[in-house]
């Protein structure tokens, strides 16, 4: 059954946190978690999420959750769905969360790994677009011609001058078994990527629906051989 | 118990075969892949049951490694070096996170120059980094270290990690012949991890999180607490472990005829060795040489060594490692223990053996000699110095 905004879970997961009115990265996250359920396992590296979730004693995540350092969400995933799959669990999902600066810049060869290694987890990049927690500092997923603060639109900077790494081609060409991009600004779209994500053996029987328009958020997901052989059969 | 003719490395993959860590991520680096390589090896035959996990650099293997102990189990990895500086930013939060993992380093010099042997730099440059550090001297050392580590690490008044140092190559890479305990042996041993500092989906947990300036201190202060309680812990498992295996061990620090030194040779590692047999020597002649050997850096034996050389006329701290524009930091931490516990001993530091430069039986007699004339508080074996 396709997730709409009728039947999507009233529990929230993410709540009480510090985020600035109105923040996308917020609203992903939140959302994200309302389709994955309460034993998703969300994994967050430095970064805004982070920032405005996890201030001690306040702590805004009602499901498990975990910083990891900036560069090591993927391998923190991995460890996690490891250490999980050894406990005997099955019915848990380890999910990352992570901004353009996490994924593109410091975090990407990180990423590259867990693809490689096709780790059962999945990876969600915010993407807005620049180093935001730090106050909007370029990143590798800065669009062209964008002034931040440290591309200024002068006359010597002239903003950045280069275009965003192709992030979902880049993941595309690990041969990864799903990735996809979306926008909260298109919620049911989002919410139903996230629904494909949760639910593996989905992913190959609509597999050739998913292509993609606005790049906000990038989905991922790996899966390990044997997840992958019993979604076939299906 | 098998006995069986061993490299340093290969013995202490043998002990993390009885420790049974539930997951193993694995990265390779002079001297220490072979430690990975005989892992995967076991992993393949089935005489070890671990998750092992090729992770893309050390950085990741300690972060992989952290998120299975998040998870709440068993893991292991390994480094030296180069790989461990890479890491370093893991190893705070590692011991942050009070996740109780062990990893073997190779010890190794650092680049530059580029330098695949043994010298103590890496594991010394980060013993502020909140991990439990021991120094073994042989491969069987090496082995029970392996188990002893996490039966240390895991207590839940220590939950701190723990590095187990191995000179490169000279440990590392020699073979001797090594006792393996049998796995019904090491069961009774240690006993499977558990603990309550880890996710869990029937009671979820928010962790790794931040703490402002108000609560970091006092997670830190904490830190620091578990730290002191391993000096317990390592006493109640060193007796723990003789009772099951029949060595004994001697806490934070070995002595070898010290009791009526008036020289005392203070090092940490395989170097240990030729220390003792130099003393035997020297002691034919009638001079009162002796050695302590540092087995843990932290913590600290700041009392220990102290207790040891009050009698003794002078000392030297013999080490692999220099903290540049100062001295070894070895000599650092004894001169600390010296002057906190009021103890009027003349102390020299004599550095050597960086980037694997051999140092011979006539260096250390010549240690013995000059800390009997005097010298300079600081020396450099083997470099003439112009006056």
């Amino acid at each position: 059954m396709a997730v709409t905004a009728k039947n999507l879970c009233k529990d929230e997961f993410f709540y009480g946190h510090k985020a600035c009115a109105g923040c996308g990265g917020s609203l992903a996250v939140r959302n994200a978690l309302k389709v994955l359920g309460k034993n998703a396992v969300a994994v967050l590296p430095a970064g805004c999420m982070s920032a405005v979730g996890f201030n001690f004693p306040q702590l805004c995540f009602a499901n498990n959750a975990i910083i990891s350092t900036f560069a090591g969400t993927s391998s923190m995933l991995t460890g996690i769905e490891a250490g999980f799959r050894r406990r005997g669990i099955t019915d848990f999902t380890a999910v990352g969360f992570a901004g353009d600066g996490g994924t593109a810049d410091i975090g990407i060869q990180a990423l590259s790994g867990a693809i490689d290694r096709n780790d059962n987890i999945i990876y969600i990049c915010y993407d807005n677009e620049a180093y935001m927690n730090t106050g909007i500092q370029k990143s590798g997923l800065t669009p062209f011609g964008a002034k931040t603060t440290t591309t200024p639109a002068g006359e010597n900077i002239r903003g950045n001058i280069r275009p965003k790494k192709n992030m979902f081609e880049i993941v595309a060409a690990h041969d990864i078994s799903y990735a996809a991009t979306a926008t909260v600004g298109y919620m049911t779209d989002f919410l139903n990527k996230i629904e494909m994500l949760h639910i593996p053996e989905k992913i190959f029987m609509r597999l050739h629906l998913l292509l993609l328009f606005l790049m906000m958020v990038l989905l991922m997901r790996t899966l390990s051989l044997k997840m992958r052989k019993t979604a076939s059969k299906r | 118990m098998a006995k069986k003719f061993l490299s340093g490395d290969e013995a202490f993959a043998e002990g993390i075969r009885l420790v049974r860590p539930e997951v193993i991520s694995a990265y390779p680096i002079t001297p220490q892949t072979i430690v990975v390589e005989r892992l995967s090896e076991m992993v393949e035959d089935k005489s070890l049951d671990s998750e092992f996990i090729h992770v893309e650099s050390e950085h990741s293997a300690l972060s992989c490694a952290m998120g299975a102990s998040a998870a709440g189990v068993r893991a292991f990895t390994a480094t030296s070096s180069q790989g461990l500086l890479y890491m370093a930013e893991c190893l705070y939060y590692a011991s942050g996170g009070r996740f109780p993992i062990v990893m073997m380093n190779a010890n190794r010099s650092t680049a530059l120059p580029w330098n695949i042997y043994g010298d103590q730099r890496d594991s010394l440059s980060q013993l502020d980094s909140g991990w439990i550090q021991a120094y073994a001297e042989n491969a069987q050392e090496s082995l029970d270290l392996a188990l002893m580590s996490y039966y240390i690490a895991e207590k839940r008044e220590v939950s701190t990690p723990f590095m187990v140092n191995l000179d490169g190559f000279i440990l590392t890479h020699t073979y001797e012949e090594v006792d393996i305990p049998t796995q019904d042996q090491a069961d009774i041993f240690l006993p499977k991890y558990e603990t309550d500092n880890k996710l869990d989906l029937d009671n979820p947990k928010n962790m790794a999180f931040s703490a402002g300036p108000e609560h970091n201190y006092i997670f830190k202060y904490k830190e620091h607490i578990g730290m002191k309680n391993a000096v317990s812990v390592i006493g109640e498992a060193e007796k723990k472990f003789s009772e099951i295996f029949g060595r004994k061990y001697s806490g934070l620090i070995d002595t070898y005829k010290t009791e009526d030194a008036d020289y005392i040779i203070i090092t940490l590692g395989s170097i240990a060795g030729l220390c003792r047999e130099t003393a035997d020597k020297l002691r034919k002649n009638g001079n009162r040489a002796g050695v302590l050997r540092i087995r843990y850096m932290r913590p600290f034996p700041a009392k220990e060594i102290t207790e040891i050389v009050k009698n003794a006329k002078s000392v030297a701290v013999l080490e692999k490692d220099i903290s540049f524009g100062n001295e070894g930091t070895v000599f650092t931490n004894v001169n600390s223990a010296l002057h906190t516990e009021k103890i009027n001993v003349p102390s020299y530091n004599f550095i050597g053996g960086l980037g694997g430069r051999n140092i011979s039986a006539s260096d250390i007699e010549h240690i013995y000699s000059a800390m009997e004339k005097g010298t300079e508080k600081v020396n450099f074996i083997g470099i003439e110095v112009e006056e």
